[in-house]
């Protein structure tokens, strides 16, 4: 076998100076503990190796050409990967091979990166107006499953509502997180209804509310609606003593009220939205914030990372918080649990905040209402196609067709257009509906050549 | 390759980390400055309550300012720029190749796009299933699970499905694993809703057969495991433990973390579990990220594959679907189908290894271990764990500096930390709770070269006989580091503060009212 790039010592002596070391002839012998009848009696059959780089990226270019990639501006699909643009130095940042390749180190070895960990918290804290803020975990989905348990441990009650319309993707996540009904500490997941304004009915909601550990509720919601008043909700829910969980966009928050300005005790959120590409859903990230009381804070299943002062007076440093809580410090007795989450992605995501400030979250946020209420209003005005216009909505929103959504979808590939999301049969959801993303990424062109498909499929 | 550290200490002051006084990024704004821009819209009506009346505190920098302040900051981070050897977590080369493919291909790719517009991923994923079920013995593979601990999690929740499904949940209520297994099996065992009993080490280095019969019976939903372990012992009783487990009804989940110096040697399948993960940020050679993200693949036998989560890649003719019609599916753990950038980076480096790569991989890394153990064991006040197993260890052993501590009291992080004054990674200690006292667990894996790994061993060497000569030199580091040693109790809710906000809060406004 030829040296392997890969691999130091598979060329030259080392292996011989190494075995001579140990007074052996041969490495088999160094595998004496594993017993005979535990071994492959027969050497892998696995497809032949592609050592060389150039036959490697070949055959990866080749397997990747039957892909069909829409372009950026024609792909109108989101439900929890958006097209959101990704400045350029997104890239550059998470591209760093010092940090894309390291696994820990400690606090001054590996500073930087503990300085931009806590700079992601500290923007997301900016965003969202809260004072604790963990590093990420997995997605979404997965901050909601996390933060509704940290509402059952806090409260020591068993019981979450949801709204009734609710992203799908993400509900199957909390389903998961709440256990199934034989085990003793399942969480039974009430669904509180969505009125004609697209927002929670507040009547129906207060007589849910009773014994829950949370209210769990979006703004801008899965379908792009935004409540006028999120923090009454959020009283309700304080009123039953429950948490009041609330999951924003956070690329909304340049326009929309912070949660904590208006009595949120949990916010979460997905992190993909903030200089990360949708990568088949590879790009997904999520957040968890909160107050800065204890209550709170020992609750936190991820790890958190805290500015400290080092030995050289004036100098920050950056090292972990409340370790001990997490799975690493008490294992079965931790906090849910904690691994490798999404930490390089928050490495863009920190770049994006920052590049951004505040005003750039006001002009994103102002870009994307504007471009989604352009393609609403363009494609209510075709024949056999509906969009309720009575309200604003952030990024997404809901057509309905008299066509089957499928028949939309396929000739709008045909014309190189990613269509929105078929929601027909979805909980809550009538008739023929696809949920539409529309965003800065989408210029008045890349709207006009949807609405021209749109019309072109229906007739 | 790095210089052998006598010459290294003879020729120059020797490595010095990047050292740029960056500040936190909250603190450069009120400039007006901008990073990006986009084109104007006018603002929207927005109903009620619903404006936000104060913008973000956010950072107000140029673009160049913002890319200027994480380059510097990407600088100031030590990883893998030097020799790290941090064990259980397999250092290895991260191919840039992986990367540019998946710029190149997956970046503007949605996961909800329909799935005749995915074939080439979806084959990607279908191709690496296969080539994982042949190293596995496994029938299917699925990636979904966003690291190795997500997966370990998926495993629990297949758990419950199946014993549901034969309306036995209510009574398997247990998960058995033992302390040398990592924190991810019984943290998630008890997220998922199960009681964890965890078993101890005997003097073989694990559990006797005689412990584990002593818990397994009708409450047992499954035995969660790895092996070897992190000291690189072998249990050589496992085929028997899944026997035992199995006659009571359980699952077996092998957690294979630590597995690449069996690679290519034994078959999970073979050995009778039922399920299992690779780490394909560890053992496949996809980058770490510092944390993710990260792919647990979980790969189980055919009596499982129903359970999985969906959606599934299959194979339908010469095409392939998302298969989201699995009545017994368990759902979700995450949303969407996996890190496909990480799965096409895991694949790559699978396909330019092949077998006698992997083989290769396996015995470099095994040779490599125990060549280190060699040299440790004649450096001063070093000590192997179990020091009564003679056996060659796997891919990793558990020393000690307990002695070096005693004679010096310099502790084991104290010497990790001045190790980086070298260039040298901080050392992976142990998992808690330490059963070796002031332990270190070095992985040599099949990256490095004979020369870093001697030159990794010359270091510690080296801090050693300063932590005798000097030990205050050594309590002090680091030295050549971006920063110096950290000295905040982070544990007090007086002194934390994880963001901004509250730093200002706690520190800046008390520091400005004293």
């Amino acid at each position: 076998m030829k040296a392997h790039p890969w691999m130091a010592n598979s060329g030259g002596s080392a292996k011989q100076e190494m075995l001579a070391a140990l007074g052996e002839n041969d490495v088999e012998s160094l595998f004496a503990q594993i017993p005979e009848d535990h071994r492959m009696t027969r050497p892998l059959e696995l497809p032949p190796q592609l050592s060389s780089e150039v036959a490697l990226s070949r055959h990866l270019d080749d397997l990747m050409a039957k892909n069909t990639v829409f372009a950026e501006g024609s792909c109108f699909r989101g439900a929890g990967a958006w097209p959101h643009y990704v400045p350029a130095i997104c890239d550059e940042v998470v591209g760093r091979y010092e940090w894309q390749t390291s696994v820990f180190g400690s606090p001054t070895s590996d500073h930087g990166r503990n300085q931009a960990w806590f700079e992601f918290t500290s923007q997301i804290g900016a965003l969202v107006e809260m004072d604790f803020v963990g590093l990420p975990v997995y997605s979404w989905g997965c901050a909601v499953g996390h933060a509704v348990r940290m509402a059952s441990r806090m409260t020591g009650r068993r019981k979450v509502v949801v709204p009734a319309v609710m992203d799908p993707e993400r509900r199957m996540v909390l389903e998961t997180y709440c256990e199934p009904t034989e085990m003793a500490r399942h969480i039974e997941i009430v669904t509180v209804a969505v009125g004609a304004d697209g927002c929670i009915d507040r009547t129906n909601l207060k007589a849910k509310l009773e014994g829950a550990a949370a209210l769990y509720f979006e703004t801008p919601g899965y379908l792009g609606v935004i409540d006028a008043d999120p923090g009454e909700l959020c009283t309700l829910a304080r009123e039953a003593g429950a948490e009041a969980i609330v999951g924003v966009d956070p690329l909304s928050l340049g326009l929309l009220e912070a949660p904590g300005a208006y009595g949120a005790t949990i916010a979460v959120g997905p992190t993909q939205p903030l200089g990360v590409h949708m990568y088949a859903g590879g790009g997904v990230g999520g957040f968890i914030a909160s107050p800065d009381d204890e209550r709170y804070a020992r609750e936190y299943n991820t790890l958190n990372i805290s500015i400290s002062e080092t030995r050289e007076p004036g100098e920050f440093g950056f090292g972990l918080t409340l370790f001990h809580q997490s799975s690493y410090g008490m294992r079965d007795e931790g906090k849910d649990w904690t691994g490798n989450s999404t930490y390089l992605w928050s490495l863009a995501n920190a770049a994006y905040m920052a590049a951004m400030g505040p005003e750039g979250f006001a002009e994103v946020g102002r870009l994307i209402m504007a471009r989604a209420k352009a393609a609403a209003e363009a494609l209510n005005a075709l024949e056999g196609v509906a969009v309720d216009l009575s309200r604003p909505v952030f990024k997404e929103f809901v057509a309905t067709f008299d066509k089957p959504v499928a028949e939309v979808n396929a000739a709008q590939r045909a014309a190189g257009i990613l269509g929105g999301k078929d929601l027909t049969g979805e909980p809550g959801i009538a008739g023929n509906a696809m949920l539409l993303c529309v965003t800065e990424v989408h210029t008045q062109e890349d709207i006009d050549r949807l609405v021209a498909a749109v019309k072109e499929a229906i007739q | 390759m790095t210089a052998p550290i006598k010459d290294y200490l003879k020729q120059s002051k020797g490595f010095h980390s990047a050292k740029w006084s960056e500040p936190v990024v909250m603190e450069m704004t009120g400039t007006g400055r901008r990073g990006v821009v986009f084109e104007d819209a006018p603002a929207p009506a927005l109903p009620g309550k619903a404006a936000r009346k104060t913008a973000p505190a956010l950072p107000e920098v140029t673009e160049h300012d913002a890319l200027r302040h994480y380059l510097h900051l990407s600088q100031m981070c030590l990883g893998m720029m030097g020799v790290s050897l941090f064990g259980t977590c397999t250092m290895k080369y991260n191919p840039r190749i992986g990367e540019r493919a998946t710029l190149e291909h997956l970046k503007n790719l949605h996961p909800l796009q329909e799935a005749e517009t995915l074939q080439g991923v979806l084959e990607l994923y279908d191709n690496f299933s296969d080539f994982l079920c042949e190293v596995s013995g496994m029938d299917q593979f699925v990636f979904q699970a966003g690291g190795g601990a997500d997966a370990a999690y998926t495993h629990a929740c297949v758990t419950r499905a199946y014993h549901a499904s034969r309306g036995e949940l209510q009574q398997r209520d247990q998960i058995i694993t033992t302390i040398q297994t990592h924190p991810c099996s019984p943290a998630t065992a008890n997220t998922a809703g199960f009681e964890v009993i965890t078993l101890s080490l005997e003097e073989n280095g694990y559990p006797s057969i005689d412990q584990l019969k002593s818990v397994v019976g009708p409450r047992t939903a499954a035995l969660m495991v790895n092996n070897p372990d992190d000291m690189g012992i072998y249990n050589p009783d496992i085929k028997e433990w899944v026997r035992i487990v199995h006659e009571a009804g359980g699952l077996c989940f092998y957690d294979h973390a630590n597995f690449n110096g069996v690679m290519s040697r034994l078959r999970a399948r073979e050995l009778g579990f039922d399920a299992c993960m690779y780490m394909l940020h560890k053992t496949f050679g996809a980058p770490k990220g510092g944390g993710g993200p990260a792919v647990g693949a979980y790969g189980c036998a055919e009596h499982l594959v129903p359970f999985l989560p969906a959606p599934v890649v299959v194979k339908e003719g010469d095409s392939y679907k998302l298969d989201e019609d699995r009545p017994q599916s368990i759902g979700r753990v995450r949303e969407f189908w996996g890190n496909a950038p990480q799965v096409m980076k895991a694949y790559a480096w699978a396909r330019a290894m092949g077998a006698e790569g992997l083989r290769e991989a396996a015995d470099i890394s095994v040779l490599s271990n125990n060549y280190m153990d060699w040299r440790l064991g004649q450096a001063k006040g070093v000590r192997r764990s179990n020091p009564g197993i003679d056996a060659p260890r796997m891919e990793m052993t558990r020393h000690s500096v307990e002695q070096v501590t005693a004679d010096t009291g310099c502790t084991v992080f104290e010497i990790s930390n001045r190790m980086t004054d070298f260039g040298i990674d901080a050392l992976w200690l142990s998992h808690e709770p330490w059963l070796v006292a002031e332990p270190f667990t070095p992985e040599a894996g099949e990256l490095w070269s004979k020369e870093d790994i001697d030159y990794w061993i010359d270091v510690l060497e080296h801090v050693i006989g300063e932590a005798y000569a000097d030990a205050e030199l050594v309590k002090t580091a680091p030295h050549n580091g971006p920063i110096k040693a950290l000295t905040s109790a982070l544990d007090d809710p007086a002194v934390w503060a994880t963001t901004w906000r509250a730093y200002e809060r706690k520190h800046l406004k008390k520091m400005a009212a004293e």
